[in-house]
């Protein structure tokens, strides 16, 4: 049967102010829409996300901009740089200290690998220490390539059975 | 401070054990290592010195002697002068030389990267500890023995360690480290890349 509703929207005189959908959409939907990222901002890349967060690139276009130097706000680490030894722990400690559900996005050849850093000082690849939901290449990525790894992301995390995960937590 | 007698025969007169070193740029001296305070609170305060603008160490390698050798880096901000000092070592196994922190400030944190790169202690440091590598560090990272790639340790946090089960690995050199080609070939020829690329982590160095 055809509907002779034309309307696009919702329109609450017609759906008589009640939607139907899944928990696991709308959860999602309000995850992947205001992810507040972590700036783990160790090195170079940095700089680049630094450029991802300024007007040119505009990541609030993807309502990832509220930077939170805390990380029991935060939803997704992004690892931006070098990561040694040395601060692998405290990298180890901020990620723990994060309220679930959370994302990391290694930014860059040296959080991905360790990069040109072949050295008895790096961590090779900050994922020895943290799971890794998105790694970008470059050295350092483009802003543009940041940006697509945060899609990436969002896309990963539509497709979550959250509330299965949050009635077995 | 005065120019008319150069600073190195000035130095000579006041400390005849001193002896001219080979340089290619600056005047250059070689001290033994129980003068370095002395000689350098004279060039601080006699010859305008004011500036230590380095110092670092030079490791001969295992089985040289004398192995280890400190290097001052001194500027005249008046003069517009550099000079550069160095002293060996008198030990070869347990290096140490005086600390110089006395007269600049600055020099405590050279030190103390001195002696986390080279385990030079420096007799008389307000505070020698690493500054670059972590405390508990087996080794000290310039000596020439130690492999640029690093050594298997344990994790500096120990219960980082032990949820994630990560240790501090040599890292895969992968025929690094990485070289540009010199000479006139295209720039896609040249770019830096690793010198044989046929193993990494994952497939083995072949036996040779
Ligand atoms: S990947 Fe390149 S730009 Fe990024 S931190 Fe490493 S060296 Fe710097």
């Amino acid at each position: 049967m055809v509907s002779t509703n034309t309307e696009l929207a919702y329109n609450s005189k017609i759906e008589g102010e009640v939607i139907v959908s899944r928990a696991d959409a709308v959860i999602n939907w309000i995850r992947t829409n205001s992810m507040w990222p972590m700036p783990m901002g160790l090195a170079c890349c940095a700089i680049e996300l630094m450029g991802v967060g300024a007007s040119r690139f505009d990541i609030a276009r993807f309502g990832a901009e509220v930077m939170r130097f805390s990380p029991r706000q935060a939803d997704c680490m992004i690892v931006a740089g070098t990561v040694t030894y040395k601060m692998a722990s405290a990298v180890r400690r901020i990620y723990d200290q994060m309220s679930g559900p959370k994302w990391v996005i290694a930014m860059g050849a040296c959080a991905s690998s360790g990069g040109m850093y072949r050295s008895y000082a790096t961590l090779q690849g900050v994922d020895r220490i943290v799971p890794v939901d998105v790694y970008v290449s470059g050295c350092p990525p483009r802003p543009e390539a940041l940006l697509d790894a945060l899609m990436k992301l969002q896309d990963k995390v539509k497709r979550e059975r959250s509330a299965k995960n949050l009635l077995s937590a | 401070m005065s120019a008319t007698v150069d600073v190195t025969t000035a130095l000579r007169e006041k400390f005849p054990q001193a002896t001219l070193r080979d340089s290619l740029d600056h005047p250059a001296v070689n001290l033994p290592a129980a003068d370095v305070p002395a000689a350098l609170r004279f060039l601080r305060d006699e010859r305008g010195f004011d500036l230590l603008a380095d110092l670092t160490a030079v490791d001969w390698a295992e089985g040289a002697s004398p192995r280890f050798t400190v290097v001052y880096h001194l500027f005249s901000t008046a003069g517009h002068e550099y000079l550069r000092v160095a002293a060996d070592c008198v030990s070869d196994l347990e290096p140490a030389m005086p600390s110089v922190t006395a007269l600049w400030a600055g020099a405590d944190w050279h030190e103390r990267e001195c002696y986390d790169m080279f385990g030079i202690r420096f007799e008389g440091h307000p505070d020698l500890r690493r500054i670059l590598m972590w405390e508990g560090y087996p080794y000290h990272p310039l000596r020439k023995e130690f492999p640029l790639a690093g050594i298997e340790t344990p994790l500096p946090d120990a219960e980082v360690a032990a949820a994630t089960g990560t240790k501090v690995i040599a890292a895969p050199m992968a025929g690094g480290p990485f070289v540009a080609s010199p000479g006139e070939i295209n720039l896609t020829e040249a770019e830096p890349r690793a010198k044989d690329e046929s193993w990494n982590e994952r497939h083995e160095k072949p036996e040779a």
